[in-house]
């Protein structure tokens, strides 16, 4: 008897993707919703894309989603999740959203330890908008506003949100990965799903890094964006988990029951 | 219920929870920090209510945005700068079409301006105050008795027309002392389907004011407008004080109304025929009402703690029909109603 290893997740629509061909945010939209089916919580699911190339995911995404201005994805999904503690709540965010004009309530909500899930696509440049210089971007960069190349005496230095949030105390679960190879999508997907599981739990704030392909505004094919984080990407942010405090905070639980 | 004596920012705080406001979201600033205080100990009692101190304004908003999205009835309250911040958050809950109660206790500006009571917000709050085409429902209590009522009007109206529904007091109002009766709140009518709660076994929804292709962003703009048409026509309320035999009449709203009633008292002392036309509904304002009076009455003096921007109101509602003066003390200066008397008698002596 033959068994289905590989298929169209229930809780992707099936649309075509208008995101750029070799772009990160298919391949994590897809796993998500792989996640999402796996541990069957589509119908609680409630999703907060952001302003950016990402603003249509409620194209993609079947489970119930609402759009929040650019960079407020996390205090909207407090205030989801606060209302509806048994839902899950998750935001979608860039670079831009999150480490430029959303680090306030980005910051904010991690330092509640809101018990939600921001997925992070750090792609070091504002898509959407046509690749300006974002919080991320390498220094030498060059983008269409940092046309020399990122200065860290006028731009300052790239932000490293996973190393910044790692010291925040509400945060459970942080990670940073890439979706520039297989073996980097399945490790992606792996944390997303430990990060919907640590919410489930009701352990507290997790957060997802994606290091991410922008090959259009890099001016780049889609191979050489995937081997450009690999050799430079992914050398000033790298891969890994920045905290874990899932087990302890399941330990402390036994103990006090 | 008996009568209490509370504060203006505590009065909206518990008419809030009594109409069944669930989240609230706020960011300390003067003068409305006893409401954020009142939240802060009161809602979590009842049942399924949150309260978030906020990092900013900004926040807050979205924070009630999402809470209003997931079906609760929620509120936010901040004072003129941070009613700015709002504004973003605003326009984006009349686009989303969120029901939600934003309190502005004005003080003066602009800029961070002082913690006095003001009235210069008038044009923020009722053309819009964020950006694109949109209103929002505007309240103008001018009692504490008031502040509860409309407060829990608010939410009612907010769920009627699925808007934002800003109460636009100031820091007289917030900070005063009066005795207040509250009603019986009325059950909430408020459809699920309009609510973002997980798609369960069913279609998944989604909630958004981002609409790419212009000829469909030009029919949510329309039928926006057609729905801020139907508040238009029906949601306008307003006071009319010693209006009958008078000679002259004062249009002033909210604490500007409180004093002018009492230089009414004062000028009427002398004999002179001067009454008050108060809006209440500020957005919608009350135009054929107010047009009305023309009839009989040919001397309009405005009266606001401002430069003069409900001003321009009164303008369009009688323009043509009486003569119109102004006074105004912008900036956070309130005159007593004995100075306001005087003004008004000397407006008063030119009538022919």
């Amino acid at each position: 008897m033959s068994k289905i290893v590989f298929q169209h997740p229930q809780s992707l629509k099936h649309n075509i993707f208008h995101y750029c061909p070799g772009c990160g945010h298919s391949i994590v939209h897809r796993i998500t919703c792989e996640v999402i089916d796996e541990m069957g919580i589509r119908g609680i699911t409630i999703g907060v894309p952001p302003a950016g190339c990402a603003v249509l995911a409620y194209n993609y995404f079947d489970v119930d989603m609402i759009e929040a201005p650019h960079g407020r994805g996390p205090a909207m999904a407090s205030g989801i999740k606060r209302s509806l503690p048994d839902r899950i709540v998750f935001s979608y965010q860039g670079d831009g959203d999150l480490a430029a004009i959303g680090m306030a309530e980005s910051f904010h909500a991690a330092n509640r330890g809101e018990n939600i899930t921001v997925i992070f696509i750090n792609n070091a440049v504002y898509g959407m908008t046509g690749g300006q210089m974002a919080p991320t971007t390498m220094l030498n960069q060059k983008t269409t506003t940092s046309p020399a190349g990122r200065q860290q005496r006028l731009d300052g230095y790239p932000v490293k949100v996973s190393e910044i949030f790692s010291k925040i105390g509400g945060v459970t679960y942080l990670e940073r990965c890439s979706v520039s190879s297989p073996a980097g999508v399945n490790k992606t997907k792996k944390a997303i799903k430990k990060a919907f599981q640590c919410q489930l739990d009701g352990l507290g704030f997790s957060m997802i890094e994606v290091l991410s392909m922008c090959p259009t505004n890099w001016k780049m094919s889609s191979v050489d964006s995937c081997k450009w984080i690999d050799d430079i990407l992914a050398k000033e942010f790298p891969p890994g988990i920045y905290k874990d405090e899932i087990a302890a905070l399941k330990k402390a639980a036994e103990v006090r029951s | 219920m008996n009568k209490v004596l509370m504060s203006g920012n505590n009065i909206i705080g518990e008419a809030a929870i009594r109409a069944g406001c669930r989240f609230y979201a706020g960011y300390p600033i003067t003068p409305q920090n006893e409401l954020t205080e009142y939240m802060a100990e009161h809602i979590r009692s009842a049942e399924g209510g949150v309260f978030i101190q906020s990092e900013s304004e900004i926040a807050a908003i979205n924070m009630i945005a999402g809470a209003s999205a997931a079906g609760l009835r929620v509120m936010t309250s901040s004072s003129s700068p941070g009613i700015s911040l709002k504004q973003e958050g605003i326009s984006s809950m009349a686009a989303c079409e969120l029901p939600g109660v934003i309190v502005n206790i004005m003080r003066g500006g602009p800029g961070l301006g002082n913690i006095r009571p003001a009235q210069g917000d008038y044009f923020q709050a009722t053309r819009g105050g964020g950006h694109g085409d949109y209103r929002t429902i505007v309240l103008g209590p001018a009692t504490g008795q008031e502040l509860a009522d409309l407060t829990m009007d608010a939410f009612d109206l907010a769920d009627k027309y699925r808007t934002p529904v800003m109460i636009l007091a100031d820091g007289m109002m917030g900070q005063m002392m009066e005795p207040v009766i509250f009603k019986k709140p009325h059950p909430r009518n408020y459809p699920e389907k309009f609510m973002l709660r997980g798609a369960g076994n069913g279609k998944s929804k989604f909630i958004r004011g981002l609409l790419l292709d212009p000829i469909d962003s030009e029919g949510h703009n329309w039928k926006l407008a057609r729905k801020y048409a139907v508040i238009a026509q029906n949601e306008t309320l307003r006071e009319e004080h010693l209006t009958q035999d008078a000679e002259m009449v004062i249009v002033a709203y909210g604490t500007a109304a409180r004093i002018a009633k009492g230089a009414i008292k004062r000028l009427r002392d002398h004999g002179l025929k001067v009454g008050l036309f108060r809006p209440i509904t500020l957005w919608p304002f009350p135009e054929m009402k107010l047009r009305a009076l023309s009839a009989g009455i040919k001397n309009f003096l405005v009266f606001e703690m401002s430069t003069g921007q409900m001003l321009e109101d009164v303008r369009l509602a009688l323009q043509g029909y009486a003569n119109i003066d102004f006074h105004g003390r912008p900036g956070g200066a309130v005159p007593t109603p004995a100075e306001l008397a005087n003004v008004v008698a000397k407006f008063y002596s030119k009538i022919d």
